[in-house]
C-alpha cells in the first residue's frame, strides 16, 4: 500500500473535478463532496505518516509514472517522497484542510452565493497544492506545486470583499516575483547538476564537490529570497495582511495557518536535503546576517500588530511575527532550534487555525471584527471565545498549550547557540502577545471603552441591551471545527513528546550541533 | 529524612481535581440555583480539605506520597509529591477555602454582586492550581501550575469590570506575566539545558544542589532570576501588583491575596532556596546575602508604607507584602530552623491575615466603610468582628499565645544559627511597626467614640460573614497550641 502517498493528492484533485462538474447540476453536493475527499485525504496522510515512521529508512517513496530511478541518477521521473518531516507537514495540511472544509458550510454560502462550485474546486486544489509541496521530492515539481497553491490562492482571495481585488493584485505581483526567483534558483541547480530530484542534486553536489562554485551560492541566495518572499518574512510581508483581511472567511482560515508554514518547510527542506547543513550554515556570509534580520522582523511585526484595532489584521501581523520565530529557529543553527522551528510549524498551524476560525465566527455573528464591536462576547458566545483564547494563550506560550513547547525549544536553541539577541526578541514579542490578547479580553470583558470611560451602570452592566448579551452561539458546523482545533492545540501540547520524538528521529540523520557536551 | 519511604497514591491528584468536578457542578447550577451552586463549592472544598488532611498521618510517619500524571518532556515528568512543607501549605489553603466559601456567600449576596457563577468557578480553578503548586515535585511542574494560577485569578481581580478593575488587572498581569515569562522561563530553560547534559528533572529531592555546578556568577544570576521571577512572592520592587489587586471582592483578597496566590509565590521561592539550591550551595555562594537584604528592605519599607495607608484593604495588602518578606527572608537564611520557620509562617500568617481581611470585608458589607479613619467607635456596633480583628492583629504582630509568635521565634532562632544578628533586629523593628499600623485600628474602634450616635447600635454583618471570622480567629489560637504537630510536619523537632 505504498501508493497511498499519491492518494493524499488525488482525493482532493478528484474532489475538485467533481465539484466543478456537479456544480452545474446542484450546488448542494459540493460541500459533502469536499468533506468526503478531505476525510479520505487525511486518512491517506495518516497512513503515509505511519508507514514512514515504521519503515527502516523512515521514508516512503513513490515514482510517478513508474519511471525507474536506475535510468539516470534520480533524474527523470518525479518522485514523491514522504520522510517523517514531510509526512508530518502533510498531515497538518490535510488536517487543517479537513477542519476548514467542515467549517465552510455557512460562510461559503453567505459570502460567495452562487459560486460554491467554483469556490470548492479552487479550495480543494489549494489543499492539493500545499500537500504536494510537502510531499514532492523534485525541485521543479515543487515550483509547479507552489504555483498551483499560489494561483488557486489568488482566486480564493479575490472572491472576497470589494477591496480583495486590489489585495490580490498586490499578492500576485509579490508572489510571482518570489516564485520566479525560486525558479531561477532551480535553473542554476539544474545547470550545475543535471538533475531536478532533490536527493539527486545533493548527490551530484557532493560527488563533484560543487560547494565552492559561485553558481551554487547564487542558486542558494535566489532560492532563499524567493522562499522568504513567499513566506512573508518581514520586510517582504506587504502582501499578507491585506490579502488575509479582505479574503472570504474560509479562505483566510485555510491560507493563514498553512501557506507561510509550508514555505518554512520548503526552506528547511532546501537546507537539509538539497544544500546540506554545512554549506548552508557554515561556509556562507548570510548565516551571520539572517538571525539579525529575524530580530528586526519579529520586533517590527509585533509592534505593527500592536497598532491594529481589528482582529483579523492583528492576527495577520502576528503571523508575520511567527514567521520570524521559525526562520530564526532555523538560522540560529542548532539541533534544538530546528526542533523548535519544526514543532512551531505544526503548533503554529494549529493555533493560527484556532484564531482564524474564531475570528470568522465573530465576523459571522457580529458583522465586524473591529475591537469596538466585541463587548459582551463572553456572555454571548462563551464556547467560541474559549476556543479563540485557547489559541491566543498558545500564541503567548502558556502551558500546557502547544505554543509553550515550541517556544521552549526555540528559547533552548537560542541559549545553546548563545544567540542572546534572538532570545530577548522572543521575550519581547511574548510580552507583546500578552498585551495583544489581554487587551482583547479587556475589550470583551470590561464595561470600559478604550479611553477608560466607564460604560453601563456598574456591577457588570456592560451598557448593552439584553439581546446583545444573550447566549447566541454560532452554528454547530462552525463551532465544532473551532473546538476541535482548540483541543488539538492542547493535545499537541500534552503529547508534544510523541511529536518531538519523531522530529528527533528525522533530525538525527543530519549533522547538527547540539551545543551541549553530553556526558 | 535521608531515605523517606515513597508511597504511590492518587490522593494528591484527587485534591487537584476536586475543584474541577466542583466547577462542572457550579456551572451546571448557574445563577438560577444559587444555593445548589454554593453547595457544589462546599462539596469541592470539603473533599479537597478532607483528602489533604487525610495525608497528614502518612507524612507524620515519615513517608512521602507521589503521583505521576504525565510526561512533560521525555526526561521531565509532571510529578505530584506530598512532603511536609507542601502538605502544610495545602492544608491551610484547602481548609481556609471552606471558611472563605461560607464568607463569600455572606459577602457576595450581602452586596448583591453580579456574575457570582463566574466568581465561584474561577475561585475553584485557583484552588486547583494552588494544590498543584503545593504538591509539585520539580521545577517545571511548579511553573505550569504557577502560570495556571496567574490566568485563573485574572477574572477574579477584574470582577468589577470597571475602570479600576482594568487598572488593577493590568498591573496584576503585567507584573506576574512579565516576571514569569521573561525572568523565570529563561532561568528554567537555563537549568534544564545546561545541567547534566540537559537531561535533568530538577527534582526537589534528587537534584538539590545541582545548580552548584554552575559558575559563581551564573548561580547568583539564577538565584535573582528565580527570586524575582516568582513575583507572586511580592518582593520589592515587583510588589505593586498586590495593592492593585485589592479592587477584587474581599473574599478574593482574603483567600487569594493573603493565602493562596501570594503564598504560592513565597512557597515557590522557598522551594528554590531549599530544594533547588539547597543549604550547602547557598552557604558557599558569596552574593546570597543580597537576597536577605532585599527581603529585609521589603519588610521594613512595606511596613512604613502600610502606616500611611488609610484604605484598610490597602493597609492590609502592604502588611502582607511585609509578612511575605519574612518568609523569603527565612528561606534565604537557609538554616533548618529558619526555613522551617518560613514554612510555618505561611500557615500562621495565612490564618491571621485572612481574619483581618474577612473583618475588613464584613465592615464593608455592614456599614459600607473602607477607610481606617471611619472606624472610630465601631467596636460597639460590631463587637464580634472587631474582637476578631484584634486577635488577627495580635497574631500578625507575633504575640503569644497566637500562632504568629511561633514562626517568628523560629525565624529568629534560625537567623542566630547563622550568626545573622541583624536579622533579629529587623524582625523586632518590623514587629514594632506592625503594632503601629494594626493596633490603632482595633483600639480606636473600641476605645474612641464615634461622632455619629447611630453608629453605636449593634449591627453585625450577615451571619455567613461572621461565622468564618470567628472560626479563623480561633484558628490563630489553635495554631499556637498545635504548633508541635506543625513543627513535626515541617521536619523540626519541637
Amino acid at each position: 500500500m505504498s501508493d497511498q502517498i499519491v492518494w493524499i493528492l488525488l482525493f482532493p484533485l478528484i474532489g475538485a473535478v467533481l465539484c466543478s462538474l456537479s456544480g452545474v447540476i446542484s450546488k448542494k453536493v459540493c460541500y459533502p463532496i469536499s468533506v468526503l475527499s478531505m476525510l479520505a485525504s487525511v486518512w491517506a496522510s495518516v497512513n503515509t505518516l505511519m508507514q514512514a515512521i515504521e519503515s527502516p529508512v523512515h521514508e516512503v517513496s513513490y515514482i510517478l509514472g513508474g519511471w525507474s530511478l536506475d535510468l539516470f541518477p534520480r533524474g527523470v521521473g518525479i518522485e514523491f517522497r514522504a520522510d517523517i518531516l514531510g509526512g508530518l507537514i502533510t498531515l497538518v495540511v490535510t488536517g487543517v484542510g479537513l477542519l476548514v472544509t467542515l467549517y465552510s458550510k455557512v460562510p461559503v454560502q453567505r459570502q460567495t452565493p452562487g459560486k460554491e462550485a467554483m469556490y470548492y474546486a479552487l479550495f480543494l486544489l489549494q489543499i492539493a497544492g500545499l500537500a504536494g509541496i510537502a510531499l514532492t521530492g523534485d525541485a521543479f515539481n515543487l515550483y509547479v506545486l507552489i504555483e498551483v497553491a499560489a494561483l488557486t490562492g489568488y482566486g480564493l482571495i479575490a472572491l472576497g470583499s470589494n477591496r480583495a481585488a486590489a489585495a490580490t493584485f498586490n499578492y500576485i505581483i509579490l508572489g510571482t516575483i518570489g516564485a520566479s526567483l525560486y525558479l531561477l534558483g532551480v535553473g542554476y541547480l539544474y545547470l550545475k547538476t543535471g538533475t531536478l530530484n532533490m536527493v539527486g542534486i545533493r548527490e551530484m553536489i557532493e560527488a563533484n564537490a560543487l560547494y565552492d562554485s559561485p553558481a551554487m551560492q547564487v542558486a542558494f541566495v535566489l532560492l532563499l529570497l524567493g522562499i522568504l518572499i513567499k513566506m512573508a518574512f518581514f520586510p517582504f510581508h506587504a502582501w499578507l495582511p491585506n490579502a488575509y483581511c479582505h479574503a472570504p472567511t474560509t479562505t483566510s482560515c485555510l491560507l493563514a495557518p498553512l501557506v507561510t508554514k509550508v514555505m518554512i518547510y520548503v526552506m528547511i527542506r532546501m537546507i537539509l536535503t538539497v544544500f546540506g547543513v554545512e554549506f548552508s550554515f557554515e561556509s556562507t556570509w548570510w548565516a551571520e546576517i539572517l538571525p539579525w534580520l529575524v530580530v528586526v522582523a519579529i520586533v517590527c511585526a509585533a509592534v505593527m500588530a500592536l497598532a491594529q484595532r481589528e482582529i483579523k489584521r492583528m492576527l495577520a501581523y502576528l503571523i508575520v511575527a511567527e514567521v520570524g520565530y521559525m526562520v530564526g529557529g532555523v538560522w540560529i543553527y542548532n539541533y534544538y532550534g530546528l526542533i523548535g522551528s519544526i514543532f512551531h510549524v505544526i503548533s503554529d498551524a494549529c493555533m493560527t487555525l484556532c484564531l482564524f476560525l474564531g475570528a470568522g465566527i465573530i465576523l459571522e455573528k457580529c458583522k465586524t471584527t473591529h475591537f469596538d464591536g466585541l463587548r459582551g462576547l463572553f456572555a454571548k458566545m462563551p464556547l467560541t471565545m474559549a476556543g479563540f483564547f485557547i489559541g491566543g494563550f498558545s500564541i503567548i506560550g502558556l502551558p500546557p498549550t502547544c505554543g509553550f513547547f515550541s517556544k521552549w525549544y526555540l528559547i533552548t536553541g537560542g541559549m545553546v547557540s548563545e544567540r542572546w539577541e534572538y532570545m530577548i526578541t522572543l521575550m519581547f514579542s511574548t510580552m507583546v502577545m500578552v498585551v495583544l490578547f489581554f487587551r482583547l479580553i479587556e475589550r470583551i470583558h470590561l464595561a470600559v471603552d478604550e479611553s477608560g470611560k466607564n460604560l453601563g451602570k456598574g456591577h457588570g452592566d456592560l451598557g448593552l441591551s439584553q439581546d446583545q448579551t444573550r447566549f447566541d452561539e454560532a452554528p454547530l458546523s462552525m463551532l465544532l471545527p473551532l473546538l476541535l482545533a482548540a483541543s488539538i492545540v492542547i493535545a499537541v501540547g500534552v503529547y508534544n513528546q510523541e511529536v518531538v520524538d519523531q522530529i528527533e528521529v528525522f533530525l538525527r540523520a543530519y549533522d547538527l550541533p547540539t551545543g551541549v557536551d553530553y556526558k | 529524612m535521608s531515605n523517606p519511604v515513597i508511597i504511590e497514591d492518587i490522593r494528591p491528584l484527587i485534591a487537584l481535581l476536586a475543584p474541577w468536578v466542583g466547577l462542572v457542578g457550579i456551572i451546571w447550577a448557574g445563577e438560577k440555583r444559587p444555593n445548589l451552586r454554593e453547595l457544589f463549592t462546599f462539596i469541592a472544598a470539603s473533599v479537597q480539605a478532607a483528602v489533604v488532611l487525610s495525608l497528614v498521618p502518612v507524612i507524620l510517619s515519615g513517608a512521602i506520597v507521589e503521583f505521576h500524571i504525565w510526561q512533560i518532556f521525555s526526561y521531565v515528568p509532571m510529578l505530584l509529591r506530598v512532603d511536609g512543607p507542601g502538605l502544610l501549605f495545602a492544608s491551610v489553603a484547602s481548609v481556609l477555602w471552606i471558611a472563605t466559601t461560607l464568607y463569600a456567600i455572606g459577602y457576595m449576596r450581602g452586596l448583591h454582586e453580579h456574575a457570582q457563577t463566574r466568581f465561584y468557578s474561577f475561585f475553584a480553578l485557583s484552588l486547583s492550581a494552588t494544590m498543584g503548586v503545593a504538591f509539585s515535585a520539580n521545577l517545571l511542574t511548579i511553573y505550569f501550575f504557577y502560570e495556571m494560577l496567574s490566568i485563573s485569578t485574572f477574572p477574579l481581580v477584574t470582577h468589577m469590570q470597571d475602570k479600576s478593575a482594568r487598572t488593577g488587572g493590568r498591573t496584576y498581569l503585567g507584573y506576574l506575566l512579565f516576571t514569569s515569562l521573561c525572568l523565570l522561563l529563561p532561568a528554567l530553560s537555563w537549568c534544564y539545558v545546561w545541567l547534566d547534559g540537559g537531561h535533568l528533572t530538577m527534582d526537589f529531592i534528587e537534584d538539590v544542589g545541582k545548580v552548584g555546578h554552575f559558575s559563581e556568577t551564573t548561580q547568583i544570576v539564577l538565584l535573582f532570576l528565580f527570586t524575582f521571577g516568582f513575583a507572586k512572592a511580592g518582593l520589592m520592587p515587583s510588589h505593586s501588583w498586590l495593592p492593585g489587586a485589592m479592587v477584587a471582592p474581599t473574599p478574593v483578597s482574603a483567600l487569594l491575596h493573603a493565602v493562596a496566590v501570594v503564598k504560592v509565590g513565597v512557597f515557590c521561592v522557598y522551594r528554590v532556596y531549599a530544594d533547588v539550591f539547597g543549604a550547602d550551595v547557598l552557604s558557599r555562594m558569596s552574593g546570597e546575602e543580597w537576597t536577605m537584604i532585599v527581603a529585609s528592605a521589603t519588610i521594613l519599607i512595606s511596613s512604613l508604607i502600610a502606616l500611611s495607608q488609610d484604605n484598610l484593604k490597602r493597609r492590609l495588602a502592604f502588611s502582607t507584602i511585609g509578612q511575605l518578606g519574612y518568609i523569603v527572608l527565612g528561606a534565604a537564611i537557609a538554616t533548618d530552623r529558619a526555613q522551617g520557620g518560613a514554612v510555618l509562617h505561611i500557615a500562621m500568617h495565612a490564618c491571621g491575615k485572612i481574619t483581618l481581611f474577612f473583618c475588613a470585608g464584613a465592615i464593608f458589607v455592614a456599614t459600607g466603610k473602607k477607610y481606617v479613619s471611619e472606624l472610630r467607635g465601631l467596636g460597639r456596633k460590631m463587637p464580634l468582628t472587631m474582637g476578631a480583628f484584634m486577635i488577627g492583629a495580635l497574631s500578625v504582630i507575633g504575640l503569644p499565645p497566637m500562632g504568629g509568635f511561633i514562626s517568628k521565634w523560629y525565624l529568629a532562632l534560625g537567623a542566630l544559627d547563622r550568626d545573622a544578628q541583624w536579622v533579629v533586629a529587623v524582625l523586632l523593628i518590623s514587629s514594632l511597626l506592625n503594632v503601629f499600623y494594626l493596633l490603632p485600628v482595633a483600639v480606636s474602634a473600641f476605645f474612641r467614640t464615634s461622632e455619629n450616635q447611630q453608629d453605636s447600635s449593634f449591627k453585625e454583618a450577615p451571619w455567613p460573614c461572621v461565622v468564618p471570622i470567628l472560626f479563623t480567629a480561633m484558628g490563630c489560637f489553635l495554631l499556637f497550641f498545635w504548633s508541635d504537630v506543625l513543627l513535626q510536619i515541617v521536619g523540626l523537632t519541637p
